[in-house]
């Protein structure tokens, strides 16, 4: 068993350094005869004094108590954990895209403006819509921005709607995203298949529908078959559809939400184009929207001239105005535009289809040993439920801790809100055969545990560097930083 | 089996409430929900001073995974809150019905009229089991 | 086809197909209506393969002039400092890039410890109680600080100074349009806040007060003579600060704030274009229920050994839903990485010696310009405003520099049509005595 590990502030040592500054070869101004002494730190921030092994074995340390998609099979639902291309962070870290500022002349970028005009359109074709904007920095910024544009599209035409409709197995981020857009949620339960219910649908539905947000395919892993009576009922209503871009690992090539009556659409890079997580972000959610929203994008997007330059569009009137600073997660954005670039057209259908062939296999083996609520051919992720098990006092959280030992990062858990004992597994394209099938059997021996010695699952995990952590007291008592 | 207490008057939505002399009530979430929620991590209070009415919110309750609403049951002046649960929320998991009461509402009208409204501890079992 | 990043052989294939039960794969997606099927192949761009990808990815990146072959006196919000070498290594580590939010905590404690000290980083340089994860960056941070306000104090008017960033106040008014708030903009004076126009402003229907300090144009806002104007009403004090020069200015906490804000661009982070950066958000105690986004807190494991988990989820989109404080969910945790790492290798002393080179360097600079072209007299720290000679054109300014080897200061005319003619310059602890002078000689050849 690994000690405790020290925070970075319990290993200084007064005068120990780790930086090395260049020369201050002008005349040492003394702070107070230029900056007011009311407006100059009375006490220095107590950063610790370390020297740069310190620092080097620190955070090594801290990558070894950590678990990523180089680490091992991470099959969380919703999130697609597939790998991380390498070739993507060195590119990203060439200088003329790492070491370049937003505000340069445009002449002096135009690489940099190439690469972000042929992303937006390669972004355009594979999601169907007619232009797309860069800046989102995730995917709920992409719900935020996209419903503050269908909001701007409602208002130019006169029309105060006020509600936005959301499937109760939505992400959570889909009414957060309509509340900070200034709308009132509506949530309709799904139909006994796991889909839209129309019926619930149509008695939603009416003159105050701004807009209806839809997975597809869901977080179940269903596709809503009735996506097209869905974008009718919606439309005909005067109200516009949302795609949440969530699962897009399932369609690339195959279908696309602009087909299907989407009229914006939101894309999350660092799930279906590659990008790293980096444990928590930088991600991009960039927009896509049908020709008829285009005036409400946020500025600016880019152009290119007739002479083949390219330039920043910010003659933008009726924008939203801005979403963030400068233009989006641009490093997240090269990696993006690599990963297209690596496999192409043909290549983003493959990832498609064996992203949902991996997710079908694992759905047929582990279905006799799990509830599965709904049965049948599933897209890139699906859910069990693990109630069977709590007869034995075993719940998903348990299996999921267990897993742990086993060197796996459990799948998605307690999400969607509707599946009792919910876990949501995806596999993605980039796991092998090998890998799906011991995972599967480990699944396998982990429920068969839960039945014959529940203790051993109940008080896993035994293998990790910290055993169950006690939540409640964190919340109760919150000690949120150190306090040194 | 959670327990439900055979003096008190009930909601729908699992509060509990008690005549406290005059026209006070108090009120807290009854065994069973405090038994759904899990660990109680922090307790929302309304301010002493402010109104509160029958079937709305007057504050909330968060566990480590869920939040959920604490709904009046009755209509009236908020004159009391348990400033215990400030620093010791889990006493609503130990103490339902006691030492982890929550607030204390005056009512404007009649007082057996506004309970009269709330579920029989019978009536109450019905829906917690 | 055969890919390097997919292991599905033709054998797998079949095998797997014969345990689904399915012939081809094609019977997978038979549930997509033939009405929505895309068929043919994707108007998108071809494949390369690794040698043509590289090759192609250099010559667009070679077509952007960047801050090693030119020398940088462009800041605005983003700044050309050094960044020590051993932070590329530990944001390498895959074991970080490579993770989701820290859901599991026992399989994540690298990264949650190292958030926990990413918080703690924070409230040290701030002087706040509580501070978060991270935001998308300093702008979108201000909007939320705006929405924040909002919720705690029950009122709809945000003040904002006009000396706050540009697209940081332009993102305020998109987010206050989804709220349905007012944005009042207070006016400036000699560089800074007009403290007349602002007092006027503010009454008590305000939940904030918004300044930047240093702010937009460089200058020091009299953060002591605002702290009492809001406060007089009950609203919030919201300061979005540059976190290179808390080594040097005071600590936000110690003046009064009520929510600090800010970008960690400047501790470690590359400057890509503006992004990703990483936002930084810090509370006094009583908001901490109301901040957004992830936040890290210590506990004990079943054993009692320390360990950290993600805390205070209640309020966050996953469980509260539209009753959210924030829809946040993916942050910036590697760039949160980023600027720990720089506060470790700088320390005490270093945050202390960078913030006084910064100063020093942009002041030594400010000397070299011909007397009377300084637009403002208020104090600044590392950016100050210049007015070039009558009829200079910025831009036009900035394209001979370029040629000559240098990325200009910024353009104000653009956001500020009064300070047309005016270039913001910023100066770094990386711009050395000569490079000062050799750009200042320049900027009088151009400028004339």
């Amino acid at each position: 068993m690994k000690p405790e590990k020290a925070l970075i502030f319990e290993l200084s040592q007064p005068g120990r350094v780790a930086y090395s500054l260049p020369e201050c070869d002008v005349p040492d101004i003394e702070p107070a005869s230029v900056i007011p002494q009311s407006m100059l730190r009375e006490t220095p921030a107590s950063l610790p004094e370390v020297y740069e092994v310190d620092v080097i074995r620190h955070y090594t340390e801290l990558s070894r108590r950590n678990f990523g998609i180089d680490n091992g099979f991470y099959p969380l639902g919703s999130c697609t954990m597939k790998y991380n291309p390498k070739i993507n962070e060195d590119v990203a870290r060439l200088p003329g895209f790492a070491k370049i500022h937003p505000y340069q002349p445009e002449e002096s970028i135009q690489g940099a403006l190439e690469l972000l005009y042929t992303l937006q359109n390669d972004l355009a074709a594979l999601s169907g819509m007619d232009q797309v904007t860069l800046q989102p920095a995730a995917g709920a910024h992409g719900e935020w921005s996209g419903l503050m544009l269908i909001r701007a599209y409602h208002e130019s035409r006169g029309e105060k709607r006020t509600k936005v409709i959301v499937p109760d197995s939505s992400h959570g981020t889909n009414p957060a995203s309509a509340t900070v857009a200034g709308y009132e949620t509506v949530t309709i339960p799904s139909n006994a298949r796991g889909l839209v219910d129309l019926d619930q649908l149509r008695a939603a539905v009416g003159s105050d529908t701004a807009a209806l947000m839809l997975t597809n395919p869901n977080t179940l892993g269903l596709f809503e078959q009735q996506i097209e009576e869905i974008a009718q009922i919606i439309h005909d209503a005067g109200g516009l559809l949302y795609y949440d871009g969530a699962n897009s690992n399932a369609i690339m090539g195959i279908t696309r939400p602009g087909d299907m009556g989407f009229d914006v659409v939101h894309l999350n890079l660092h799930k279906t184009m590659s990008t790293p997580h980096g444990g928590g972000g930088p991600g991009a959610g960039p927009v896509g929207v049908k020709s008829r929203l285009i005036p409400f994008l946020p500025k600016p997007v880019v152009g290119r001239r007739e002479d083949g330059t390219y330039y920043w569009d910010t003659d933008r009137p009726d924008s939203i105005g801005r979403v963030k600073a400068y233009y989006g997660n641009f490093g997240i954005l090269v990696r993006a535009y690599t990963y297209i670039r690596t496999y192409g057209p043909e290549g983003l259908r493959q990832v498609s289809e064996n992203a949902v062939l991996n997710a079908n296999y694992m759905l047929k083996r582990l279905a006799p040993h799990f509830e599965v609520p709904y049965p049948g051919v599933c897209k890139h992720e699906f859910v069990l439920s693990g109630k069977r098990l709590k007869e034995y006092g075993v719940r998903t959280l348990d299996v999921a801790k267990r897993l742990l030992d086993f060197g796996y990062h459990p799948p998605t858990v307690y999400f969607p809100l509707n599946v009792e004992e919910c876990i949501m597994i995806e596999p993605t394209e980039t796991e092998s055969k090998e890998t799906l099938d011991a995972f599967i059997d480990t699944m396998i021996q982990i429920a068969r545990e839960a039945e014959s010695d529940p203790q051993l699952v109940l008080n896993a995990p035994y293998t990790t560097i910290v055993k169950r952590l006690d939540e409640a007291t964190a919340a109760r008592k919150p000690v949120l930083n150190c306090s040194c | 089996m959670s327990e439900v207490r055979d003096h008190l008057f009930y909601s729908e939505e699992h509060e509990w409430a008690l005549p406290a002399g005059g026209q006070i009530v108090r009120v807290g979430i009854t065994d069973h929900a405090q038994c759904q929620l899990g660990d109680i991590v922090f307790v929302e209070l309304p301010e002493v001073g402010s109104t509160v009415v029958a079937g709305d919110s007057a504050g909330s309750i968060e566990s480590v995974k869920t939040v959920s609403e604490l709904y009046s049951p009755v209509s009236g002046k908020v004159v009391g809150v348990n400033d215990k649960l400030v620093d010791a929320p889990e006493i609503v998991n130990t103490s339902p019905y006691e030492d982890g009461w929550i607030l204390e509402v005056e009512i404007d009208g009649s007082l057996d009229e506004a309970l009269s409204k709330l579920l029989t501890p019978d009536q109450y079992r019905a829906i917690a089991d | 086809m055969k890919h390097r990043y997919l292991p599905m052989t033709d054998r797998d294939r079949a095998e797997m197909l014969a345990t689904v039960g399915v012939n081809s794969v094609e019977e997978l997606f038979a549930d997509i209506p033939a009405s929505v099927r895309y068929n043919g192949v994707l108007p998108i761009s071809p494949a390369l393969d690794e040698p043509g990808m590289l090759k192609h990815m250099r010559r667009l990146s070679d077509r952007n002039a960047d801050s090693d072959r030119f020398t940088s006196f462009l800041g605005a919000g983003i700044y050309d400092h050094h960044i020590p070498v051993v932070i590329q290594h530990v944001i390498s580590r895959s074991e970080f890039y490579t993770a989701y939010t820290p859901y599991q905590p026992e399989i994540s404690q690298g990264e949650l410890q190292a958030i926990f000290e990413f918080q703690s980083y924070i409230c040290e340089l701030t002087g706040m109680k509580v501070a978060n994860a991270s935001m998308y960056d300093g702008a979108t941070a201000l909007a939320e600080a705006a929405a924040l306000a909002h919720g705690a104090t029950k009122r709809n008017k945000i003040v904002i100074s006009r000396t706050v960033h540009p697209e940081a106040r332009e993102i305020v008014r998109t987010t206050a349009r989804g709220l349905d708030l007012e944005v009042v903009e207070v006016g400036f004076r000699n560089g800074v806040t007009d403290l007349q126009q602002l007092e006027n402003a503010v009454d008590d229907q305000t939940a904030a007060v918004l300044v930047q300090t240093p702010n937009f144009f460089g200058c020091l806002e009299d953060i002591r003579a605002i702290e009492p104007l809001i406060h007089a009403q009950k609203g919030l004090l919201v300061m979005s600060v540059n976190p290179m020069s808390l080594g040097l200015l005071e600590s936000p906490g110690k003046l009064g704030a009520d929510v600090v804000v800010g970008d960690a661009q400047p501790l470690g982070i590359p400057t890509s274009l503006g992004g990703p950066t990483c936002g930084f958000f810090a509370v006094s105690e009583p908001l901490m229920r109301r901040i957004p986004g992830r936040i890290v807190g210590q506990t004990t494991d079943r054993d009692g050994k320390r360990g950290y988990v993600l805390t205070l989820q209640a309020r966050e989109q996953h469980i509260r839903r539209e009753k959210a404080t924030s829809n946040i969910c993916s942050n910036q945790a590697l760039l949160a990485l980023c600027a720990s790492v720089y506060m470790s290798v700088m320390g005490k002393s270093g945050m202390q010696e960078v913030s006084l080179q910064n100063m020093r360097k942009a002041h030594y600079a400010a000397s070299q310009f011909p007397a009377g072209s300084q637009a403002f007299s208020a104090p600044f720290f590392n950016e100050f405003v210049v007015k070039l000679p009558a009829n200079a054109d910025v831009k036009a300014v900035n394209a001979k520099l370029l040629e000559a080897g240098y990325i200009g200061g910024y353009d104000l005319g653009v956001h500020y049509p009064e300070l047309k003619g005016h270039m913001l310059v910023a100066v770094t602890e990386r711009r050395t005595k000569k490079e000062i002078e050799e750009f200042v000689r320049e900027w009088e050849a151009c400028a004339v």
